[in-house]
Protein backbone atom coordinates (compact mmCIF):
# COMPACT_ATOMS: atom_id res chain seq x y z
CA UNK A 1 0.00 0.00 0.00
CA UNK A 2 2.80 2.72 0.98
CA UNK A 3 4.32 2.00 -2.79
CA UNK A 4 1.09 3.28 -4.20
CA UNK A 5 1.22 6.21 -1.92
CA UNK A 6 4.93 6.92 -3.25
CA UNK A 7 4.58 6.51 -6.55
CA UNK A 8 0.90 8.40 -7.16
CA UNK A 9 2.96 10.78 -9.41
CA UNK A 10 4.02 7.73 -11.18
CA UNK A 11 1.10 5.79 -11.38
CA UNK A 12 -0.97 9.15 -12.70
CA UNK A 13 1.60 9.77 -15.72
CA UNK A 14 1.01 6.00 -16.56
CA UNK A 15 -2.51 6.68 -16.97
CA UNK A 16 -2.28 9.51 -18.63
CA UNK A 17 -0.52 7.86 -21.28
CA UNK A 18 -2.38 5.25 -21.28
CA UNK A 19 -5.62 7.05 -21.82
CA UNK A 20 -3.65 8.85 -24.67
CA UNK A 21 -2.91 6.24 -26.58
CA UNK A 22 -5.78 4.25 -26.52
CA UNK A 23 -8.55 7.47 -26.86
CA UNK A 24 -6.38 9.51 -30.01
CA UNK A 25 -6.75 6.20 -32.33
CA UNK A 26 -10.19 5.67 -31.76
CA UNK A 27 -11.15 9.73 -32.57
CA UNK A 28 -8.73 9.24 -35.24
CA UNK A 29 -10.75 6.04 -36.56
CA UNK A 30 -13.99 7.31 -36.51
CA UNK A 31 -12.41 10.50 -38.63
CA UNK A 32 -11.29 7.85 -41.05
CA UNK A 33 -13.93 5.20 -40.97
CA UNK A 34 -17.00 7.61 -41.38
CA UNK A 35 -16.43 9.26 -44.98
CA UNK A 36 -15.10 6.01 -46.02
CA UNK A 37 -18.37 3.92 -44.99
CA UNK A 38 -20.11 6.98 -46.20
CA UNK A 39 -18.39 6.27 -49.71
CA UNK A 40 -19.36 2.41 -49.34
CA UNK A 41 -23.16 3.03 -49.03
CA UNK A 42 -23.01 5.79 -51.85
CA UNK A 43 -20.65 3.62 -54.31
CA UNK A 44 -22.18 0.08 -53.33
CA UNK A 45 -19.26 -1.86 -55.30
CA UNK A 46 -16.98 -0.78 -52.78
CA UNK A 47 -18.36 -1.71 -50.12
CA UNK A 48 -17.14 -5.64 -49.80
CA UNK A 49 -14.07 -5.02 -50.53
CA UNK A 50 -13.45 -2.69 -47.25
CA UNK A 51 -15.66 -4.77 -45.22
CA UNK A 52 -13.01 -7.63 -46.39
CA UNK A 53 -9.25 -5.56 -46.26
CA UNK A 54 -11.19 -4.01 -42.29
CA UNK A 55 -11.16 -8.51 -41.43
CA UNK A 56 -7.92 -8.72 -42.88
CA UNK A 57 -6.21 -5.49 -40.84
CA UNK A 58 -8.24 -6.55 -37.72
CA UNK A 59 -6.48 -10.11 -38.15
CA UNK A 60 -2.99 -8.95 -37.87
CA UNK A 61 -1.31 -9.49 -34.39
CA UNK A 62 -0.71 -5.95 -32.28
CA UNK A 63 2.42 -6.51 -31.21
CA UNK A 64 3.71 -7.44 -34.71
CA UNK A 65 1.72 -4.02 -35.92
CA UNK A 66 4.22 -2.40 -33.25
CA UNK A 67 7.31 -3.47 -34.82
CA UNK A 68 6.25 -3.80 -38.39
CA UNK A 69 5.05 -0.30 -38.73
CA UNK A 70 8.27 2.08 -38.15
CA UNK A 71 9.99 -0.37 -40.77
CA UNK A 72 7.41 0.82 -43.31
CA UNK A 73 6.66 4.34 -41.98
CA UNK A 74 10.46 5.17 -40.78
CA UNK A 75 9.40 6.05 -37.86
CA UNK A 76 11.77 5.06 -34.60
CA UNK A 77 10.73 1.61 -33.21
CA UNK A 78 10.15 2.87 -29.87
CA UNK A 79 7.81 6.04 -30.61
CA UNK A 80 4.32 5.84 -29.24
CA UNK A 81 2.96 7.26 -32.77
CA UNK A 82 3.63 3.43 -34.10
CA UNK A 83 0.79 2.88 -30.87
CA UNK A 84 -1.26 5.31 -32.12
CA UNK A 85 -1.24 4.81 -36.11
CA UNK A 86 -1.69 0.82 -35.23
CA UNK A 87 -4.24 1.32 -32.73
CA UNK A 88 -6.73 3.84 -35.54
CA UNK A 89 -5.78 0.78 -38.02
CA UNK A 90 -7.73 -1.79 -35.61
CA UNK A 91 -10.17 0.85 -34.80
CA UNK A 92 -10.98 1.55 -38.91
CA UNK A 93 -11.27 -1.75 -39.50
CA UNK A 94 -13.59 -2.25 -37.02
CA UNK A 95 -15.71 0.33 -37.76
CA UNK A 96 -16.12 0.02 -41.26
CA UNK A 97 -18.68 -2.80 -40.82
CA UNK A 98 -20.56 -1.05 -38.96
CA UNK A 99 -20.42 2.37 -40.26
CA UNK A 100 -21.83 0.57 -43.49
CA UNK A 101 -24.22 -1.11 -41.53
CA UNK A 102 -25.32 1.98 -39.84
CA UNK A 103 -26.23 3.58 -42.94
CA UNK A 104 -27.95 1.09 -44.33
CA UNK A 105 -30.07 0.96 -41.49
CA UNK A 106 -31.33 4.49 -42.71
CA UNK A 107 -35.05 3.79 -44.11
CA UNK A 108 -35.19 4.52 -47.28
CA UNK A 109 -38.47 6.86 -47.01
CA UNK A 110 -36.99 8.42 -44.75
CA UNK A 111 -33.66 9.59 -46.95
CA UNK A 112 -36.24 10.42 -49.90
CA UNK A 113 -38.73 12.92 -47.35
CA UNK A 114 -35.32 14.32 -46.91
CA UNK A 115 -34.43 14.79 -49.65
CA UNK A 116 -37.81 15.86 -50.92
CA UNK A 117 -37.78 18.82 -48.56
CA UNK A 118 -34.70 20.10 -50.18
CA UNK A 119 -32.25 18.88 -48.06
CA UNK A 120 -28.59 18.70 -49.78
CA UNK A 121 -26.77 15.74 -49.61
CA UNK A 122 -23.77 16.54 -47.01
CA UNK A 123 -26.19 18.08 -44.75
CA UNK A 124 -28.73 15.21 -45.28
CA UNK A 125 -26.02 12.48 -43.91
CA UNK A 126 -24.88 14.78 -41.35
CA UNK A 127 -28.48 15.88 -39.72
CA UNK A 128 -30.53 12.58 -41.25
CA UNK A 129 -28.61 9.40 -42.31
CA UNK A 130 -25.60 9.71 -39.22
CA UNK A 131 -27.76 10.52 -36.49
CA UNK A 132 -29.85 7.23 -37.47
CA UNK A 133 -26.77 5.21 -37.64
CA UNK A 134 -25.65 6.17 -34.31
CA UNK A 135 -26.55 3.46 -32.12
CA UNK A 136 -24.78 0.68 -34.79
CA UNK A 137 -21.85 2.95 -35.15
CA UNK A 138 -21.49 3.07 -31.33
CA UNK A 139 -21.69 -0.35 -31.01
CA UNK A 140 -18.55 -1.03 -32.87
CA UNK A 141 -16.96 2.83 -31.12
CA UNK A 142 -17.97 0.46 -27.89
CA UNK A 143 -15.58 -2.42 -28.87
CA UNK A 144 -12.75 -0.52 -30.04
CA UNK A 145 -12.45 1.31 -26.91
CA UNK A 146 -12.34 -1.39 -25.00
CA UNK A 147 -10.11 -3.43 -27.17
CA UNK A 148 -7.42 -0.38 -27.44
CA UNK A 149 -7.38 0.44 -23.81
CA UNK A 150 -6.40 -3.63 -23.45
CA UNK A 151 -4.19 -3.09 -26.59
CA UNK A 152 -1.99 -0.48 -25.37
CA UNK A 153 -0.49 -2.36 -22.45
CA UNK A 154 1.03 -4.92 -24.72
CA UNK A 155 3.11 -2.25 -26.37
CA UNK A 156 5.03 -2.51 -23.08
CA UNK A 157 6.78 -5.16 -23.94
CA UNK A 158 8.29 -3.10 -26.29
CA UNK A 159 8.65 -0.62 -24.16
CA UNK A 160 6.06 1.88 -24.63
CA UNK A 161 2.62 2.07 -23.13
CA UNK A 162 1.19 3.47 -20.33
CA UNK A 163 0.15 0.96 -17.88
CA UNK A 164 1.79 -1.38 -19.38
CA UNK A 165 4.57 -0.26 -17.32
CA UNK A 166 3.56 -1.09 -13.90
CA UNK A 167 3.15 -4.37 -15.23
CA UNK A 168 6.88 -4.69 -16.64
CA UNK A 169 8.30 -2.99 -13.37
CA UNK A 170 6.61 -5.01 -10.81
CA UNK A 171 7.55 -8.71 -13.49
CA UNK A 172 11.13 -7.30 -13.00
CA UNK A 173 10.80 -6.59 -9.31
CA UNK A 174 8.95 -9.41 -8.30
CA UNK A 175 7.01 -7.13 -6.40
CA UNK A 176 2.55 -8.09 -6.84
CA UNK A 177 1.45 -4.10 -6.10
CA UNK A 178 2.00 -2.28 -9.25
CA UNK A 179 0.91 -4.87 -11.51
CA UNK A 180 -2.68 -5.25 -9.41
CA UNK A 181 -2.68 -1.49 -9.80
CA UNK A 182 -2.14 -1.81 -13.45
CA UNK A 183 -4.77 -4.65 -14.03
CA UNK A 184 -7.18 -2.67 -11.98
CA UNK A 185 -6.72 1.00 -13.38
CA UNK A 186 -6.65 -0.22 -16.96
CA UNK A 187 -10.14 -2.10 -16.33
CA UNK A 188 -11.82 1.01 -14.41
CA UNK A 189 -10.38 3.01 -17.61
CA UNK A 190 -12.09 0.14 -20.00
CA UNK A 191 -15.64 0.12 -17.69
CA UNK A 192 -15.14 4.21 -17.51
CA UNK A 193 -14.59 4.76 -20.81
CA UNK A 194 -17.53 2.32 -22.05
CA UNK A 195 -19.60 4.42 -19.55
CA UNK A 196 -18.82 7.75 -21.28
CA UNK A 197 -19.56 6.45 -24.70
CA UNK A 198 -23.31 4.91 -23.68
CA UNK A 199 -24.41 7.97 -22.32
CA UNK A 200 -22.83 9.79 -25.54
CA UNK A 201 -25.20 7.45 -27.48
CA UNK A 202 -28.11 8.61 -24.91
CA UNK A 203 -27.35 12.21 -25.21
CA UNK A 204 -27.01 11.89 -29.37
CA UNK A 205 -30.16 10.07 -29.35
CA UNK A 206 -33.03 11.39 -27.51
CA UNK A 207 -36.36 9.95 -29.90
CA UNK A 208 -34.99 6.29 -28.17
CA UNK A 209 -35.95 7.68 -25.14
CA UNK A 210 -39.17 9.25 -26.24
CA UNK A 211 -40.10 5.80 -28.16
CA UNK A 212 -39.33 3.40 -25.20
CA UNK A 213 -41.52 1.21 -24.34
CA UNK A 214 -41.21 1.95 -20.27
CA UNK A 215 -42.36 5.22 -21.64
CA UNK A 216 -45.21 4.58 -23.91
CA UNK A 217 -46.70 1.92 -21.43
CA UNK B 1 14.79 -6.40 -43.64
CA UNK B 2 14.44 -9.55 -45.06
CA UNK B 3 17.57 -11.45 -44.06
CA UNK B 4 16.79 -12.74 -41.15
CA UNK B 5 13.95 -14.46 -42.56
CA UNK B 6 15.98 -15.90 -45.93
CA UNK B 7 18.91 -17.21 -43.77
CA UNK B 8 18.84 -20.59 -43.89
CA UNK B 9 21.10 -20.93 -40.53
CA UNK B 10 17.98 -19.19 -38.60
CA UNK B 11 15.82 -21.38 -39.38
CA UNK B 12 16.94 -24.80 -37.89
CA UNK B 13 17.98 -26.64 -35.11
CA UNK B 14 16.18 -26.78 -31.45
CA UNK B 15 16.37 -22.43 -31.23
CA UNK B 16 15.49 -22.33 -34.99
CA UNK B 17 12.06 -20.41 -36.50
CA UNK B 18 10.68 -23.62 -37.49
CA UNK B 19 11.10 -25.23 -33.81
CA UNK B 20 9.82 -21.69 -32.59
CA UNK B 21 6.68 -21.68 -35.12
CA UNK B 22 5.71 -25.24 -32.99
CA UNK B 23 5.66 -24.15 -30.58
CA UNK B 24 3.87 -21.17 -30.72
CA UNK B 25 1.45 -23.20 -32.28
CA UNK B 26 0.84 -25.28 -29.38
CA UNK B 27 0.93 -22.62 -26.95
CA UNK B 28 -2.26 -21.50 -29.16
CA UNK B 29 -3.59 -24.95 -29.71
CA UNK B 30 -3.44 -25.71 -25.85
CA UNK B 31 -5.27 -21.77 -24.87
CA UNK B 32 -7.51 -22.33 -27.62
CA UNK B 33 -8.58 -25.73 -26.57
CA UNK B 34 -8.84 -25.16 -23.16
CA UNK B 35 -11.22 -22.12 -23.55
CA UNK B 36 -12.91 -24.22 -25.59
CA UNK B 37 -13.49 -26.95 -23.08
CA UNK B 38 -14.66 -23.78 -20.56
CA UNK B 39 -16.53 -21.51 -22.46
CA UNK B 40 -18.82 -23.96 -25.38
CA UNK B 41 -20.79 -25.85 -22.25
CA UNK B 42 -21.23 -22.90 -20.41
CA UNK B 43 -22.47 -21.29 -23.67
CA UNK B 44 -24.22 -23.95 -24.59
CA UNK B 45 -26.43 -23.89 -21.63
CA UNK B 46 -27.13 -20.44 -20.56
CA UNK B 47 -28.36 -19.98 -24.81
CA UNK B 48 -30.47 -22.93 -24.49
CA UNK B 49 -31.92 -22.66 -21.00
CA UNK B 50 -31.69 -18.64 -21.46
CA UNK B 51 -30.19 -18.68 -17.57
CA UNK B 52 -27.52 -16.34 -16.02
CA UNK B 53 -27.39 -14.67 -19.48
CA UNK B 54 -27.31 -11.09 -17.96
CA UNK B 55 -24.41 -11.92 -15.92
CA UNK B 56 -22.87 -14.28 -18.31
CA UNK B 57 -22.71 -11.51 -21.28
CA UNK B 58 -21.53 -8.65 -18.66
CA UNK B 59 -18.63 -10.95 -16.93
CA UNK B 60 -17.60 -11.58 -20.60
CA UNK B 61 -17.82 -8.33 -21.88
CA UNK B 62 -15.75 -7.04 -18.67
CA UNK B 63 -13.65 -9.62 -19.33
CA UNK B 64 -12.47 -8.35 -22.66
CA UNK B 65 -11.02 -5.51 -21.19
CA UNK B 66 -8.76 -7.20 -19.00
CA UNK B 67 -4.97 -6.71 -20.21
CA UNK B 68 -2.85 -9.51 -20.73
CA UNK B 69 0.22 -8.61 -20.11
CA UNK B 70 -0.75 -7.60 -16.94
CA UNK B 71 -2.30 -10.97 -16.32
CA UNK B 72 0.39 -13.10 -16.96
CA UNK B 73 2.73 -10.89 -14.81
CA UNK B 74 0.13 -11.31 -12.39
CA UNK B 75 -0.17 -14.89 -12.74
CA UNK B 76 3.56 -15.35 -12.83
CA UNK B 77 3.80 -13.79 -9.27
CA UNK B 78 0.58 -15.49 -7.86
CA UNK B 79 1.65 -18.90 -8.61
CA UNK B 80 5.34 -18.37 -8.21
CA UNK B 81 6.31 -20.18 -11.47
CA UNK B 82 7.42 -19.09 -14.37
CA UNK B 83 6.82 -20.52 -17.30
CA UNK B 84 3.58 -22.65 -19.09
CA UNK B 85 1.10 -22.49 -16.29
CA UNK B 86 1.41 -18.83 -16.10
CA UNK B 87 0.87 -18.43 -20.01
CA UNK B 88 -2.19 -20.71 -19.78
CA UNK B 89 -3.83 -18.85 -17.50
CA UNK B 90 -3.30 -15.35 -19.37
CA UNK B 91 -4.26 -16.93 -22.81
CA UNK B 92 -7.34 -18.60 -21.83
CA UNK B 93 -8.80 -15.88 -20.23
CA UNK B 94 -8.07 -14.12 -23.22
CA UNK B 95 -9.86 -16.60 -24.89
CA UNK B 96 -13.18 -17.66 -23.08
CA UNK B 97 -15.10 -14.43 -23.33
CA UNK B 98 -15.34 -14.54 -27.13
CA UNK B 99 -16.32 -18.07 -27.95
CA UNK B 100 -18.64 -17.84 -24.35
CA UNK B 101 -20.62 -14.77 -25.64
CA UNK B 102 -20.79 -15.38 -29.59
CA UNK B 103 -21.95 -18.90 -28.37
CA UNK B 104 -24.71 -17.81 -26.39
CA UNK B 105 -25.67 -15.02 -29.17
CA UNK B 106 -25.98 -17.39 -31.80
CA UNK B 107 -28.26 -19.83 -29.40
CA UNK B 108 -30.16 -16.86 -28.77
CA UNK B 109 -30.39 -15.89 -31.97
CA UNK B 110 -32.32 -19.16 -33.28
CA UNK B 111 -35.80 -17.96 -34.21
CA UNK B 112 -38.27 -19.27 -30.91
CA UNK B 113 -40.92 -20.49 -33.70
CA UNK B 114 -37.92 -22.54 -35.02
CA UNK B 115 -37.72 -24.19 -31.31
CA UNK B 116 -41.09 -24.54 -30.47
CA UNK B 117 -41.77 -26.62 -33.76
CA UNK B 118 -38.96 -29.00 -32.99
CA UNK B 119 -40.84 -29.42 -29.62
CA UNK B 120 -43.89 -30.10 -31.11
CA UNK B 121 -42.34 -32.72 -33.67
CA UNK B 122 -41.54 -34.56 -30.06
CA UNK B 123 -37.87 -33.56 -29.83
CA UNK B 124 -36.53 -33.54 -26.64
CA UNK B 125 -34.65 -30.76 -25.00
CA UNK B 126 -31.18 -32.66 -26.30
CA UNK B 127 -32.41 -33.32 -29.61
CA UNK B 128 -33.70 -29.64 -30.04
CA UNK B 129 -29.67 -28.81 -28.97
CA UNK B 130 -27.68 -30.84 -31.41
CA UNK B 131 -30.07 -30.79 -34.28
CA UNK B 132 -31.31 -27.70 -34.09
CA UNK B 133 -29.75 -24.64 -32.07
CA UNK B 134 -26.31 -25.91 -32.43
CA UNK B 135 -26.71 -26.07 -36.77
CA UNK B 136 -28.40 -23.03 -36.81
CA UNK B 137 -25.75 -21.12 -34.12
CA UNK B 138 -22.51 -22.66 -36.15
CA UNK B 139 -22.02 -19.34 -37.83
CA UNK B 140 -21.30 -17.56 -34.44
CA UNK B 141 -20.10 -20.29 -32.81
CA UNK B 142 -17.21 -20.41 -35.27
CA UNK B 143 -16.67 -16.63 -35.41
CA UNK B 144 -16.04 -16.69 -31.82
CA UNK B 145 -13.44 -18.77 -31.93
CA UNK B 146 -11.91 -17.42 -34.83
CA UNK B 147 -11.82 -14.42 -33.17
CA UNK B 148 -10.34 -16.08 -29.71
CA UNK B 149 -7.91 -17.91 -32.21
CA UNK B 150 -6.30 -14.42 -33.29
CA UNK B 151 -6.25 -12.86 -30.28
CA UNK B 152 -4.68 -15.87 -28.56
CA UNK B 153 -2.49 -16.52 -31.45
CA UNK B 154 -1.17 -12.83 -31.24
CA UNK B 155 -0.89 -12.37 -27.54
CA UNK B 156 1.26 -16.27 -27.20
CA UNK B 157 4.13 -13.80 -28.23
CA UNK B 158 4.19 -12.52 -24.41
CA UNK B 159 4.89 -15.92 -23.47
CA UNK B 160 8.84 -15.26 -24.38
CA UNK B 161 8.63 -12.67 -21.43
CA UNK B 162 8.48 -15.21 -19.11
CA UNK B 163 11.55 -17.39 -20.90
CA UNK B 164 9.44 -19.47 -22.77
CA UNK B 165 9.84 -20.20 -26.61
CA UNK B 166 7.48 -19.19 -29.35
CA UNK B 167 7.81 -16.57 -31.94
CA UNK B 168 7.61 -14.23 -29.26
CA UNK B 169 11.52 -14.85 -28.74
CA UNK B 170 12.59 -13.06 -31.88
CA UNK B 171 10.86 -9.73 -30.58
CA UNK B 172 11.54 -9.64 -27.02
CA UNK B 173 15.51 -10.68 -27.74
CA UNK B 174 15.61 -8.78 -30.92
CA UNK B 175 14.61 -5.71 -28.43
CA UNK B 176 17.42 -6.64 -25.86
CA UNK B 177 20.03 -6.97 -28.59
CA UNK B 178 18.44 -3.80 -30.76
CA UNK B 179 18.43 -6.42 -33.38
CA UNK B 180 15.82 -5.01 -35.40
CA UNK B 181 15.46 -7.28 -38.11
CA UNK B 182 15.28 -10.08 -35.68
CA UNK B 183 12.05 -8.20 -34.03
CA UNK B 184 11.10 -7.95 -37.82
CA UNK B 185 11.19 -11.10 -38.34
CA UNK B 186 9.25 -12.61 -35.32
CA UNK B 187 6.44 -9.88 -35.90
CA UNK B 188 6.07 -10.81 -39.68
CA UNK B 189 6.23 -14.31 -38.94
CA UNK B 190 3.31 -14.22 -36.03
CA UNK B 191 1.23 -12.09 -38.29
CA UNK B 192 1.61 -14.77 -41.55
CA UNK B 193 0.92 -17.49 -38.71
CA UNK B 194 -2.43 -15.32 -37.66
CA UNK B 195 -3.77 -15.11 -41.22
CA UNK B 196 -3.36 -18.33 -41.89
CA UNK B 197 -5.19 -19.99 -38.93
CA UNK B 198 -7.75 -17.07 -40.03
CA UNK B 199 -8.16 -18.86 -43.55
CA UNK B 200 -8.48 -21.99 -41.64
CA UNK B 201 -11.23 -20.71 -39.86
CA UNK B 202 -12.61 -19.28 -42.71
CA UNK B 203 -12.68 -23.27 -44.47
CA UNK B 204 -13.84 -24.53 -41.12
CA UNK B 205 -17.14 -22.02 -41.46
CA UNK B 206 -17.55 -23.52 -45.00
CA UNK B 207 -17.56 -27.16 -43.46
CA UNK B 208 -19.80 -26.98 -40.73
CA UNK B 209 -22.72 -24.58 -41.30
CA UNK B 210 -25.40 -26.43 -43.32
CA UNK B 211 -26.02 -25.75 -46.80
CA UNK B 212 -29.45 -24.48 -45.99
CA UNK B 213 -28.21 -21.78 -44.16
CA UNK B 214 -25.99 -20.85 -46.20
CA UNK B 215 -28.58 -20.11 -48.70
CA UNK B 216 -30.68 -17.65 -46.80
CA UNK B 217 -27.15 -15.82 -45.54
Amino acid sequence: MTWIGDNLGLIWEQLREHLYLAIVPVLLGLLIAVPLGYLATRYNWLANPLIAFGGVLYSLPSIALFIVLPVILGTQVLSPVNIVIALTIYTVSLLIRNVIDGLRSVPPDVRQAAIAVGFGSLRRVLTIDLPIAVPVIFAGLRVATVANISMVSVGAVIGIGGLGELFTQGFQKDFLTPVVVGVVLSLLLALLADLVLVVLQRVLTPWARVNSPVKAA
Amino acid sequence: MFEYLFDSFNWSGPEGIGARIIQHIWYTLAALGLSAVIALPVGLYIGHTRRGAFLAINLGNAARALPSLGLLMLAVLLTDQIGFLPVLIALVALGIPPILTSTYAGLSGVDAATVDAARGMGMTGREILTKVEIPIAMPLIISGLRGATLQIVSTATIAALVSLGGLGRYVVDGLKLRDFPQMFAGALLVALLAILLDLLFALAGRITVSPGLRRNA
